[in-house]
């Protein structure tokens, strides 16, 4: 921050600049027709509902096990892709080997990949006729067509997310502060785990965030590969689906309402991380 | 150094297992019978009217929220106003919807049972299970993609150079196409090919708005699924591999843009030094 917007009077117009008004209105109209109406309307019709019924439809049992399905493999995945993630982050801003352009370039493939591709992709490898499925079935091991399938599919697009948020925040690192714990005797692993960890755990900790909200709201990549067996491998959104197949949108409204609801959870615990790590990095600089 | 070797060698087996082998799966499957039958599966009309369909919907939704972009950015980045935390993160929103939601919410505006339904019915409008709902749950999954891209930029850049051409005499037009536009070029253009990468894949949003008609109201994703539970996996593949592709360019684009991005940075950094470069 520059001294002159430091000591500039804090009601000081700021608004020198040409089109706030016309930019911001049109931001928000846009907005409000495209998001904030439409997502009212799932509010809004699940008011029609009466408590019980409403209870009734998202408290079912084989909605409960899409829950428990949904959230702990998006929340396994997210581990998995915290622990790679931090690896590949690693390697890629602190060492130099052949092909270093390519693979970074690649973490970025399940952002740009659409998620059917993805996920006729990964069944056909994993399928037991597949290229990896082939040499795994007669080990009795079966990664697709049940719930290791969506983990596998989980970790697949939720990979970009830990490896962006904590890459910058590597190259930040100062080498000043490795030099000096290393020079007071520090091991390898004690300067990682006392120096390095703490400076990287707010940006690791918003990727798994990211990781995990993504997980949760997917849909394309993890159907192929699931098998979709109610209680066993059906994952939320899919019940969503299934309700709206046979018409009944009071049921999908439900359950989308509390999907929508982790949806926000996940938002504002991102946001306050993020403003951790901004706070963090503000103040070490 | 073992530590650095074994480091290496596990992210490459990683990547390698997760990236490099889903990736090559895609060509390899759709090639399985060779390139005549890969042909055919893209020249056969249904395959050809989910193409069009899919460049037609990312045609519009691409542009409207490239404009909702640049003026979501502007608004935010060069002024100071009250909730514009809350704004920004309004804006964010889109993305930890899952697309599911994000298709059903336009069902009960627009669909039957919802909002509109009786009086679209009344006129004859048809916007679920048409081409128009499908537009919209695109619109709305992609929503944040270039504002995202644009909001820090513009933040980073400051309001310098803006309001040394507004003391020069520069119309607000002017400014932003002659001074703001060159700065953030780079960025916009990111923001557009990851918007038009998700726009043309995505799957569940506009499956649940689509209604599944061949030849009519399917995209190349949903064609996708079409074939591939009707076991027709090298027609499915060879549609896949399609989008494969695209994805391939889009990180092509992407790795250039961001390598000129940073080199505009630096520049940027050398002419004026007391600017932070981020």
């Amino acid at each position: 921050m520059s001294s002159l917007t430091l000591f500039a009077p804090r009601h000081q117009p700021a608004r020198v600049l040409p089109g706030f008004e016309i930019t911001l209105g049109f931001t928000i109209a846009y907005l409000s027709l495209i998001v904030l109406i439409p997502l009212s309307a799932l509010v809004f019709k699940t008011l029609n509902l009466t408590w019980e019924q409403f209870w009734q439809a998202v408290t079912a049992p084989r909605v409960v096990a899409s829950y428990k399905l949904t959230f702990g493999a998006s929340f396994t995945a997210a581990l998995v892709n915290a622990f790679f993630g931090l690896l590949l982050a690693w390697v890629l801003v602190r060492y130099q080997f052949f092909g270093k352009k390519i693979v970074d370039a690649l973490v970025d493939l399940p952002f740009a990949l659409p998620t059917a591709v993805a996920g006729i992709s990964l069944t056909a490898l994993l399928a037991g006729n597949g290229w990896i499925g082939q040499y795994l079935e007669p080990l009795g091991i079966q990664l697709a067509f049940n719930r290791n399938g969506v983990l596998i599919a989980l970790i697949f697009i939720g990979l970009p997310f830990v490896v962006r948020t904590v890459q910058p925040i590597l190259e930040d690192v100062e080498k000043e502060l490795e030099e000096a714990a290393t020079c007071l005797g520090a091991t390898r692993w004690q300067t990682f785990s006392r120096v390095i960890f703490p400076t990287l755990a707010p940006a690791l900790l918003t990727g798994f965030a990211m990781a995990f909200a993504r997980a949760i709201g997917e849909y394309g990549s993890v159907i192929f590969i699931a098998g979709n067996m109610p209680m066993v491998s059906e994952i939320t959104p899919l019940i969503i689906i299934s309700k709206l197949e046979q018409y009944d949108y009071a049921g999908a409204t439900a359950v989308a309402l509390v999907m929508l609801c982790a949806a926000f959870v996940m938002l504002l615990l991102i946001n306050g991380l993020q403003a951790w790590q901004r706070s963090r990095s503000g103040a070490s600089s | 150094m073992w530590l650095r070797r074994t480091l290496i060698g596990i992210a490459l087996v990683f990547v390698g297992l997760f990236l490099v082998l889903p990736l090559a799966a895609v060509f390899t499957e759709a090639l399985r019978k060779g390139f005549d039958a890969f042909y055919e599966a893209l020249k056969e009309p249904d395959a050809w009217s989910a193409i069009k369909l899919t460049f037609l919907i990312t045609v519009i939704a691409v542009p409207l929220n490239l404009v909702f972009g640049v003026c979501a950015a502007w608004a935010i980045a060069k002024f100071e106003f009250r909730g514009k935390a809350f704004l920004t993160t309004l804006v964010d929103l889109p993305f930890s919807v899952s697309p599911v939601v994000a298709g059903l919410i336009y069902v009960l505006v627009f669909g039957a049972q919802g909002w509109f339904g009786p009086w679209l019915q009344a006129n004859d409008i048809k916007i679920i299970f048409a081409v128009p709902g499908m537009v919209l749950a695109t619109v709305f999954v992609t929503f944040p993609f270039i504002a995202r891209e644009l909001i820090p930029l513009m933040q980073a850049q400051g309001n310098e150079e803006e309001q040394a051409a507004m003391v020069l005499g520069a119309s607000g037009l002017q400014i932003f196409w002659r001074v703001t536009l060159p700065n953030i070029k780079w960025g916009l253009l990111y923001g557009v090919i990851l918007c038009n990468a998700r726009a043309m894949g995505e799957f569940g949003a506009v499956s649940v708005v689509s209604g599944h008609i061949r030849g009519q109201t399917n995209t190349m994703p949903l064609h996708v699924e079409i074939l591939y539970n009707e076991y027709q996996s090298v027609a499915a593949f060879a549609v896949a591999s399609l989008l494969a592709l695209l994805a391939l360019v889009t990180l092509v684009i992407k790795s250039v843009v961001e390598w000129k991005q940073q080199r505009l940075m630096a520049e940027l950094a050398a002419l004026s030094p007391e600017r932070p470069v981020v």
